[in-house]
């Protein structure tokens, strides 16, 4: 009779067992988001920070639509003057923006419940930035790509379609290894579905 | 008949008047409509910040551009479950607090009607088995010699 208990009490902790350890390997505040895979939601927003040796913005050049980058890699990475993380990996994205700038890849930095006083100056106490930094008033475009802290980093193909999400700091190697994947993507012909 | 244009012009100026008072009274109702528009979305939208509240109640800059997003699509004449879609797309099923009932979010309303049930299958079995064995020792009680002179004694 003992060993019959034994075995239904094995049979109900070894599934449970099992879910508490799938669940220790989940992040309980990571949301799992529905864009990879589809079209990029379009943005329009006006530059703040120019990179340096770029000539001022003009009027003309002063916003900057995802429609008018269609066939390039696009890095779309949301920070924030006040965000810690944003730190780690400030230095990477700006010096890879700065490796691969005469590859088919453009980098931009959306500042994320900020002023732009604010992020200029922890631009110019970080050392500069070697793309163009952008402004979201009130948080629009973020939420079109269902942001939930910063940084986050969008990877957006030829094709027009969010490829990947990095939430967190990125690393120079995955930023290096997924824009060389998207690289090699065909241009993309008309319009994303 | 002076006094009859002066009656005229009196109740033109009252007409007038409560003519353009009635648009303001109309823009304060439409405006107070959307405001509980906005109000029964946002209490069914998940923060993305705190995680654990409603973007009506969630303090987090996010939360408040979220019902301003909110209040522009409602405005715009988009229906609550238009605006509850734009978010669903964005964050997906996650951002509803109530879970939609498909797909694994069924197991959500199912799961508790299933522990019910499966608590009152174990009741029942432990409750006919109680019965059981009492019906099965109450003969035994009385067949005892015993006890039944015991209990004729006593009586």
């Amino acid at each position: 009779m003992n060993w019959r208990r034994s075995l239904v009490a094995v049979c109900l902790a070894v599934p449970l067992l099992i879910l508490f350890r799938f669940g220790l390997t989940r992040d309980p505040r990571a949301i799992p988001s529905p864009l990879p895979g589809r079209a990029a939601p379009d943005f329009s927003l006006a530059v703040f920070s120019i990179p340096p040796g770029e000539p001022p913005a003009t009027p003309r050049l002063d916003t900057v639509r995802l429609r008018d980058l269609k066939g390039k890699v696009v890095v779309l990475n949301f920070w924030a003057s006040w965000c810690l993380a944003c730190r780690d990996e400030h230095r990477v994205l700006s010096e890879v923006a700065t490796r691969m700038q005469g590859e088919d890849v453009r980098f931009f930095g959306v500042l994320y419940s900020d002023t732009p006083d604010n992020g200029r100056r922890w631009i110019s106490m970080m050392g500069g930035q070697s793309y163009p930094g952008l402004l979201d008033p009130d948080s629009r475009t973020a939420i079109d790509y269902g942001l939930y802290g910063v940084p986050e980093t969008f990877f957006i193909g030829r094709d027009g379609r969010v490829a990947y999400k990095q939430v967190g700091p990125v690393t120079e190697i995955f930023l290096v290894g997924k824009i060389r994947d998207l690289l090699m993507q065909p241009v993309a012909l008309g319009n994303v579905p | 008949m002076g006094r009859v244009a002066a009656i005229m012009a009196t109740v033109l100026v009252i007409a007038g008047a409560a003519q353009s008072q009635a648009p303001a009274a109309t823009r304060l109702a439409d405006t107070s409509h959307l405001d509980d528009s906005v109000r029964a979305v946002a209490q069914t939208l998940r923060c993305p910040v705190c995680q654990s509240e409603s973007i009506q109640e969630s303090p987090s800059d996010l939360a408040r551009d979220m019902r301003n997003v909110v209040r522009q699509q409602l405005a715009a004449g988009k229906s609550s479950d238009e605006v509850k879609a734009y978010f669903v797309s964005k964050y997906g099923d996650w951002i509803l607090l109530k879970p939609r009932a498909r797909g694994v979010g069924v197991a959500v309303y199912l799961l508790p009607m299933l522990w019910v049930v499966i608590g009152l299958v174990i009741v029942m079995l432990a409750v006919r088995r109680w019965t059981r064995a009492a019906s099965v020792a109450a003969p035994h009680a009385t067949d005892d010699p015993v006890s039944a002179s015991a209990s004729a004694e006593n009586d």
